[in-house]
C-alpha cells in the first residue's frame, strides 16, 4: 500500500520536474493535470477501502494521470485525517472521511490532531445506516421479543459493534434510552471483527451497519434498521421509525480537502464524484453491497457535517462519552 | 469435489494462469525478503491491477503473490537477522547463526522445504476440510482470545535466550508499548505524548525493523568494516540433496508446524507472526536437545517456516466457508471477492466452483514454485550478500530500514520510532535482552487486552463479571495449556531435585 504511494510520489515528483520548468502552474480550469492522491483512513478490505475500489475505476478516466489510493490507518482515522490536513491544498490529495468519526474524535479526545471543520467537504456519497442483526436460529424474531428480554434481563443482552464512540455505539445507547433498557454494548475494532462474535454465539446480537446485514444475509437476521426509510435491498426489514423508536443513525462516507483548498477545485472535484455516483456500474455495485447513495455536494455536505456537530454534541454530553 | 478439482486444473493449466503463478510468485518473494513490505501491503498493492482482469487470473496472482511473500520474509531473516515480514520472527533464531556459520545456503534450503510443505499442507487442508474446520473460528470468544494472549506469553520461556526474568520484563515492555494510541475498546487516548501521530499506535513492522536490524547493522559496523565479511559462503557439495534429505527426515516436525500454522491461520485476529513463534516453541520443546535450539540448528529453521505457510491456506478456510478473514492479506482478498461480486459460502465451492478450485489449487501450485526458484535464487542471494562487503551492505540495508518503516504506515514518525528503537534495542543486547519477548508482548497485548476488557462486559450479567473468562471448557484447556507450557522448563529441575535431594539450581530456567 505505502509502495505504491512511494513510487507512485516518485512518478509525480518527476512528472512536476517535467512539466514545472516549461509550464506556468496549474489553473483551476487545466484541473485536473496531476494524478490523485486518494488516502484512506482505515484498513484495506473495510468499507472505506471497498467504495474507493469501487470508484477508482471511474475515477482514472477524469484523472487521466492516474489515481493513487494509499492507506494511512491508525487511531480510527484520526492519523490520516491529521496528516490531510497538513497536506498541499491544490485538490491533488483528498482523503476518505467519515461520520461520526470526524465529529466525536476531536469531541472526545483531548487533541485528535485535527478540528472537525479543518477537513473541507467535497462530496458525501454513501451511508450505511446501523442494523440491528441476531444469529438466523435466534429465539429473537422482532425487535419486540429482543426490548423484551432485555427489560426482563438488564444487562445481560450483549450486542457487538464497530468501536467505541462509533455509530453503532451512539445507535445501542441510543436504543437503550428509548426503549428503556440496557443493552451492554461490546466493542471490537471494526464491523468485520465483531462478525465471528455473533456467528459463534459470543454476543447476543450486533448493531452494525447495512452492508453486514447484506454480505452475511445467509447467516444474520435483522430486526431493525435505522434509517429514514426501508432500504431497498432489504426490503422485508422495518425502521426503527416504523417501529415507535424515532432513531435515525449510521455512519456517513464522502471525501474531503486540506483546508484552503480553493472552492472552484473543490467544486470539480465534487463533479467528478457526482458523475461517478450516477454511473450505473458503480450504482449497481454500491447497492449489492448494501451501501446507500448519498448525493451532497460541497455545501450540502458542510451543512449536514454542521448539523451532526450540534446534534452529537448533546448527545456526548448526555451520555457521558465526553473524556477530557 | 474430485469433479471440481480436475475443472480447476484445467483452468489453472492455462498458460497465463501458470505465468501468473511464476510471476506472482517470485515478485513475493522478492517484497517479503525486503524488510518492512508485508504480505498484506503487497497484496493490497496488486488489487488495482487485479481489475483489468478477469476473477480467476487476478485471484491467482493475489495467491501467489501472498504465498511468496511469507516465504521470502525467510531470506532477510536468515542472511541480515532481520525478519523480512513478522511471520519470520522466528527463522532469525537458527537461521541467522546457520548463515554467521557459512550455513546459509542449508538454511534456506530448510526454509524452502518447509514452507513448501507448510503451504501445501495448508491448501490440502483448505480443499478437503474447510467446512469442519472453519467452525473452529466461530468457538473463539473475547475470553478465549484472552487466553490464547496469555498461552502465547508463556513461549518467552523458550525464546528468553539467557534469563527467564528479563525474558518476562521483555515481554512487559512489549505489551506496554502495545497500549500507545487510542484503546481498542473504550477509545480513551493512551501514551501519545500529545502527538496525534501516535494516535495509531507502535506498528509491529516498525519496531521489528528497530529491534532486529538496526542493532545488527550497529554490531557489524562496531567490529570493523574494513575485514568483515558479514555472513561467509562456503560452497558445499551435495549441500542440496543432504538438506533435503534431512529436512524430510524431520518428520514429525513439518506435520507439527503445518497443522500449528493451519489453525492458527484458521482463527481471526492470530496469524503468521503467531503462529512462527509458537511453532518454534513446541518444536524446541518437544526435541531430545533443546539446548541446541538457537545456536543454528535447521530444526528451527523448518518449523517456523512451515508453520508460517500453513497459514496462508489456513487463513482462507473461514474467508471461504463463512467470510471471515482468517489473516490480514485475507481481508484484502475478502474485499476482492466481493468486488468480483462473488459471496463466500457454499456457493463458493458449488456455482461458483471453477474460480474457487483454480485459486485454491494456484496457491498450492505457488508453494511448488518456491522449491526450484527459492532453491536457486537462494543461493544467488546468499551468494550476493556474503561478496558485499560491509561498507556497501550496511548503508544499503540502512536505506531499506527507513523506506520499509515509513511505507508500513507512509508516516514519517514511524522512521523516527524505528531508529529510536534501534538504539534502545543495541542498549539493551548489551543488558542481556532480547528482541523477540518485546516483539511478543506487541503482538499479544492487543489480543489479550481487546479479550479482557470484551469478557469484562459480557459478564455484566454475572455476580461478578470476571466468571465471564471461565465459563466454556475450551478457557479451561487453553488455561491447563498455558500452565503446562509456562511449567515445563521447570519440569525437568523438578525431577532432578527429587531424585537427589540436597537440590540442584534450577538450570533449565536459565
Amino acid at each position: 500500500m505505502g509502495r505504491n504511494g512511494f513510487l507512485k510520489g516518485i512518478v509525480a515528483f518527476s512528472m512536476v520536474l517535467a512539466t514545472g520548468f516549461f509550464l506556468v502552474p496549474a489553473q483551476a480550469d487545466e484541473y485536473p493535470s496531476k494524478p490523485l492522491t486518494y488516502i484512506i483512513c482505515f484498513n484495506p478490505g473495510g468499507e472505506s477501502d471497498i467504495t474507493a475500489r469501487i470508484q477508482e475505476q471511474p475515477l482514472q478516466k477524469h484523472y487521466k494521470e492516474g489515481v493513487v489510493i494509499t492507506y494511512k490507518k491508525g487511531g480510527g482515522g484520526s492519523v490520516g485525517w491529521s496528516e490531510l490536513i497538513k497536506s498541499k491544498a491544490d485538490g491533488y490529495t483528498i482523503a476518505g472521511d467519515n461520520l461520526p468519526h470526524i465529529i466525536l474524535q476531536p469531541l472526545t479526545r483531548g487533541n485528535a490532531g485535527y478540528n472537525t471543520l479543518d477537513l473541507k467537504q467535497i462530496y458525501l456519497f454513501e451511508s450505511t445506516p446501523n442494523i440491528l442483526v441476531v444469529r438466523k436460529d435466534s429465539p429473537f424474531k422482532s425487535l419486540k421479543e429482543l426490548i423484551a428480554y432485555a427489560k426482563e434481563k438488564p444487562g445481560a443482552m450483549t450486542v457487538g459493534g464497530s468501536g467505541s464512540s462509533s455509530a453503532n455505539d451512539l445507535g445501542t445507547q441510543m436504543l437503550n434510552k428509548a426503549a428503556g433498557i440496557k443493552l451492554t454494548y461490546i466493542p471490537f475494532t471494526g464491523s468485520g471483527a465483531a462478525v465471528p462474535s455473533l456467528l459463534g454465539g459470543h454476543v447476543g446480537a450486533l448493531m452494525t451497519y447495512s452492508t453486514m446485514a447484506v454480505r452475511y444475509s445467509g447467516d444474520f437476521r435483522p430486526l431493525a434498521i435505522m434509517s429514514e426509510e426501508r432500504m431497498s435491498v432489504l426490503p422485508d426489514v422495518p425502521t426503527f421509525k416504523e417501529l415507535g423508536f424515532d432513531l435515525v443513525e449510521g455512519a456517513y462516507r464522502g471525501v474531503a480537502a486540506p483546508p484552503g483548498t480553493p472552492d472552484d477545485i473543490v467544486k470539480k472535484i465534487a463533479g467528478i464524484f457526482d458523475s461517478i455516483m450516477k454511473e450505473p456500474g458503480v450504482i449497481k455495485k454500491m447497492d449489492e453491497n448494501g451501501f446507500k447513495i448519498e448525493k451532497m455536494g460541497p455545501e450540502a455536505s458542510t451543512a449536514f457535517v454542521k448539523k451532526k456537530m450540534a446534534e452529537y454534541k448533546v448527545l456526548v454530553e448526555e451520555m457521558g462519552l465526553k473524556k477530557k | 469435489m474430485f469433479g471440481n478439482i480436475l475443472l480447476g486444473l484445467q483452468h489453472l493449466a492455462s498458460f497465463e494462469n501458470l505465468l501468473l503463478v511464476f510471476a506472482g510468485t517470485v515478485a513475493g518473494m522478492v517484497v517479503g525478503a525486503l524488510p518492512g513490505l508485508t504480505a498484506t501491503m503487497a497484496v493490497a498493492l496488486l488489487v488495482p491491477f487485479t481489475y483489468a482482469m478477469d476473477p480467476i487470473p487476478g485471484l491467482v496472482l493475489l495467491g501467489a503473490i501472498y504465498m511468496g511473500c511469507i516465504y521470502g520474509g525467510a531470506f532477510s531473516a536468515i542472511l541480515i537477522n532481520t525478519p523480512g515480514t513478522p511471520s519470520s520472527i522466528g527463522t532469525t533464531f537458527d537461521g541467522y547463526p546457520m548463515a554467521s556459520q557459512g550455513r546459509g545456503e542449508e538454511a534456506i534450503i530448510g526454509a524452502t522445504v518447509g514452507s513448501a510443505f507448510g503451504g501445501i499442507f495448508g491448501v490440502v487442508a483448505l480443499i478437503f476440510l474447510s467446512p469442519p474446520l472453519a467452525a473452529i473460528a466461530l468457538k473463539f470468544g473475547p475470553p478465549e482470545y484472552f487466553w490464547v494472549g496469555v498461552f502465547g506469553l508463556t513461549i518467552i520461556s523458550s525464546l528468553a535466550a539467557g534469563s527467564f526474568l528479563k525474558g518476562i520484563t521483555g515481554a512487559a515492555f512489549g505489551v506496554l508499548i502495545s497500549t500507545i494510541g487510542i484503546a481498542p475498546i473504550g477509545g480513551d487516548v493512551r501514551f501519545t505524548f500529545g502527538l496525534p501521530a501516535m494516535q495509531g499506535g507502535i506498528e509491529l513492522i516498525v519496531m521489528l525493523i528497530g529491534l532486529f536490524c538496526i542493532p545488527e547493522l550497529l554490531t557489524i559496523v562496531s567490529k570493523g568494516i574494513g575485514k568483515h565479511q558479514v555472513v561467509e559462503y562456503k560452497r558445499t557439495k551435495g549441500v542440496l540433496r543432504e538438506t533435503v534429505k534431512k529436512v524430510l527426515s524431520l518428520r514429525k516436525n513439518l506435520l507439527r508446524s503445518s497443522i500449528i500454522g493451519t489453525v492458527i491461520g484458521i482463527l481471526p485476529g492470530a496469524g503468521g507472526n503467531i503462529a512462527n513463534l509458537v511453532s518454534y516453541n513446541e518444536a524446541r520443546r518437544t526435541s531430545k536437545h533443546p539446548e541446541k535450539y538457537g545456536t543454528g540448528l535447521i530444526d528451527g529453521v523448518v518449523a517456523t517456516e512451515t508453520a508460517n505457510n500453513a497459514v496462508v491456506g489456513g487463513g482462507m478456510i473461514p474467508l471461504f466457508t463463512l467470510g471471515i478473514p482468517g489473516a490480514p492479506p485475507d481481508a484484502i482478498i475478502y474485499g476482492v471477492l466481493l468486488l468480483q461480486g462473488l459471496r463466500p459460502g457454499p456457493e463458493l465451492f458449488t456455482t461458483r466452483a471453477d474460480i474457487t478450485y483454480t485459486f485454491m489449487l494456484s496457491l498450492g501450485l505457488a508453494a511448488i514454485v518456491m522449491v526450484p526458484v527459492g532453491i536457486y535464487g537462494g543461493r544467488l542471494l546468499t551468494r550476493f550478500v556474503s561478496s558485499l562487503p560491509a561498507r556497501y551492505l550496511v548503508p544499503g540495508i540502512g536505506i531499506l530500514t527507513i523506506i520499509g518503516s515509513y511505507a508500513i504506515r507512509n508516516n514519517y514518525t514511524d522512521v523516527i520510532l524505528m531508529l529510536l528503537f534501534g538504539v534502545v534495542g543495541y542498549g539493551l543486547r548489551f543488558l542481556g535482552f532480547q528482541a523477540p519477548p518485546i516483539v511478543l508482548g506487541l503482538i499479544l497485548g492487543p489480543i489479550m487486552e481487546g479479550g479482557l476488557v470484551q469478557a469484562y462486559l459480557m459478564g455484566q450479567a454475572y455476580s461478578s463479571p470476571w466468571i465471564a473468562l471461565f465459563v466454556s471448557p475450551l478457557s479451561w484447556i487453553l488455561i491447563a495449556m498455558s500452565a503446562f507450557s509456562f511449567l515445563w522448563p521447570y519440569i525437568g529441575p523438578l525431577k532432578k531435585m527429587f531424585q537427589k535431594p540436597g537440590g540442584i539450581t534450577p538450570g533449565g530456567v536459565e
